[in-house]
């Protein structure tokens, strides 16, 4: 018997007891659904997290001196000729933060100020949108050089282009040189807010000496752990407490956290896999009803020729056909379900191509596996049994 | 075409057992019409089931169109009962769901004729029988006699070379009964052997032997 004539066979079977049908169906749209709906919003969730660690910029070591007083900061060249000489370090650079009220003209903007050096965009990957990004002799000569970020653009300049125009920084003038590229939320808001300077001239605006905070950016994930262990090293020397001081590497904490919630999806989609094995049952239940009730069929197609692999096929495929519109179905539900509490808990939704792909599989294999039992029953049926069965 | 020698089978009812068959032997030739009567319980039905390779003997030889049935898997009888033999059931055993072309259709489906072969071949066996304007119809929409008459073109439509009837014309009344018996005539005529399983003595005049069993014993065989 051919594949397409079974699955006839099998559709038609199905169709002709719709609710009893759609109610063994339900169980298993039920299990997929809840599969996908927990992964999907598992993975949203961590791809969140993941993005705002990411959006520091990769291979990141932020290094921070804890605690107040003149003896608790490190200079700008202190910086560079601590982080000197140590294999792999891609970039470094001081960071003052600050806030600042930008002017042009009679607009004003509160912005979030950064001192930086010429090194700061390999260390983020910052992108230029338009003009040049500081330079070392910005630095070293103090110059009064800004970049904007697209909010401030947006606020004192409105569409037209502000590479060349002066804005005022809390009183003080500063050329405008560049544009940063969009960025979007990182774990301290959104860096669209800033405004870059040289590190020497934020110094002198905030009315502050001295760096608490630097950046070191690795070359790649092997040498973010020695870099990480050499600074260690070298700031307990200088500081002799390691109370001082605090790394945070970016990579480590990525790894963890990815883990944390891999086991967390793992262990969710379990316990959603359990209620897919219910959907098993039931299909295993109603196929094991449908043998009985159609003994007399089996029989007459047994007599007109049917082997024991063509009943037990037209049964597997009655069960597969069960649990994969089921899948389809669970799959469509899951989405939406997850779409919506996504955006209910404000996380975005992954839909997950893979999970989709397993939990289809997972549902078909349930069918065929809880469908064995039923159709070996109702191929091993001899025919003379079953034709006389009223 | 039909060879038995000392033919027997035995049941298990619980721990009973049952003899339903106890040495039987005979031999049928291609194109012979045959009835097999006796009273209930005398082993008719076990002897068609077994002459139908729906079961296989306890005990004995049956050699079916040169083939040693007795010796044969499971599968290997499926694919006999598919190619050489039709059946008809007392209570034509049509399948609800299906329509009478579908039923039809059915022996042709599980020998893996394409469909639009099967089509044809169902069409034409319905035809034969007269009911060509009802290929669309659902067997509850159907009469007694036209059920019967749709199980005979399923038994047919395979061409196969031995038709096997097992009480024909139990469920129906006397006209339609004879319709029926007038079908198995002009398929006997075609050249098909027929063997009906009946008590109903008017049906078995019809045939052109008779063979009695009682107690799973043959007890006559005569030429009519």
């Amino acid at each position: 018997m051919d594949f397409a004539t079974s699955l006839k066979i099998g559709l038609k079977a199905i169709l002709s007891n719709r609710l009893r049908s759609g109610l063994t169906i339900l169980g298993v749209v039920i299990g997929v659904a809840a599969v996908i709906g927990v992964v999907a919003v598992a993975q949203g969730s961590q791809r969140q997290v993941t993005s705002q660690i990411e959006s520091l910029g990769t291979y990141l070591l932020t290094v921070s001196i804890r605690g107040r007083g003149a003896d608790r900061v490190l200079t700008c060249d202190e910086v560079m000729e601590l982080t000197g000489g140590i294999d792999g370090v891609a970039g470094v650079s001081p960071v003052v933060t600050g806030s600042a009220t930008a002017k042009y003209g009679t607009r004003k903007y509160e912005c979030t100020l950064l001192g930086v050096n010429e090194q700061y965009a390999t260390v983020r990957d910052l992108r230029l949108q338009t003009g040049r990004f500081l330079t070392q002799l910005d630095v070293s000569t103090r110059q009064k050089v800004a970049l904007l970020g697209q909010n401030v653009v947006t606020e004192l300049f409105g569409l037209s282009d502000p590479v060349g125009k002066e804005v005022k920084l809390n009183g003080q003038t500063f050329a405008v040189i560049g544009v940063l590229a969009p960025r979007g939320g990182g774990p301290a808001g959104t860096e669209d807010d800033q405004v870059l300077i040289p590190v020497t001239s934020a110094e002198r605006l905030i009315g502050r000496r001295g760096v608490s905070t630097f950046y070191v950016k690795g070359r790649d994930k092997e040498s973010v752990g020695q870099i990480s262990a050499a600074i260690s090293d070298r700031l307990y020397r200088r500081f002799r407490d390691e109370e001082a001081y605090r790394i945070f590497d970016q990579t480590q904490m990525l790894e963890t956290i990815t883990n944390i919630s891999q086991t967390l999806t793992l262990m969710l989609a379990s316990i959603a896999f359990i209620s897919l094995l219910v959907g098993g049952i039931g299909i295993m239940n109603i196929m094991l009803v449908s043998v009985v009730e159609r003994t007399r069929e089996i029989g007459l197609r047994k007599a007109v020729g049917a082997t024991r692999r063509d009943v037990m096929r037209q049964f597997l495929i009655e069960s597969a056909l069960l649990s994969g519109i089921g899948g389809v179905v669970g799959i469509i539900t899951g989405a939406t379900l997850a779409r919506g509490i996504a955006s209910a808990i404000k996380v975005p939704a992954v839909f997950p191509w893979a999970g989709a792909g397993i939990a289809i599989a997972l549902a078909l294999a349930v069918g065929i596996g809880f469908g064995i039992y039923p159709a070996s029953r109702a191929a091993n049926l001899e025919p003379i049994e079953a034709l006389r069965t009223e | 075409m039909i060879k038995v020698e000392d033919l027997r089978k035995t049941y298990r009812a619980g721990l009973v057992e049952v003899h339903a068959l106890r040495g039987v032997s005979f031999e049928i030739d291609r194109g012979e019409y045959v009835a097999v009567v006796g009273p209930s319980g005398s082993g008719k039905s076990t002897l068609m089931h077994l002459l139908g390779c729906l079961d296989v003997p306890t005990a004995g030889r049956y050699i079916f169109d040169g083939v040693e049935v007795s010796a044969l898997r499971e599968d290997e009888l499926a694919k006999v009962r598919n190619r050489k033999i039709g059946f008809v059931f007392q209570s034509f055993h049509l399948l609800p769901r299906l329509t009478a072309l579908e039923n039809v259709e059915l022996p042709l489906v599980y020998r893996g004729v394409d469909t639009a072969t099967r089509r044809e071949r169902a069409r034409r066996a319905l035809e034969m029988v007269g009911l060509g304007a009802r290929v669309q119809h659902y067997p509850n929409e159907l009469s007694g006699g036209e059920q019967q008459r749709v199980a005979i073109a399923r038994a047919m439509v395979g061409e196969p070379v031995l038709l096997l009837a097992d009480e024909p014309t139990g469920n129906l009344d006397s006209r339609t009964g004879a319709e029926v018996l007038d079908l198995f005539q002009r398929i006997n005529d075609a050249g098909c052997t027929v063997i009906m399983v009946t008590h109903d003595l008017n049906a078995a005049s019809r045939a052109k032997r008779i063979l009695r069993i009682r107690d799973g014993l043959l007890e006559g065989d005569e030429r009519v």
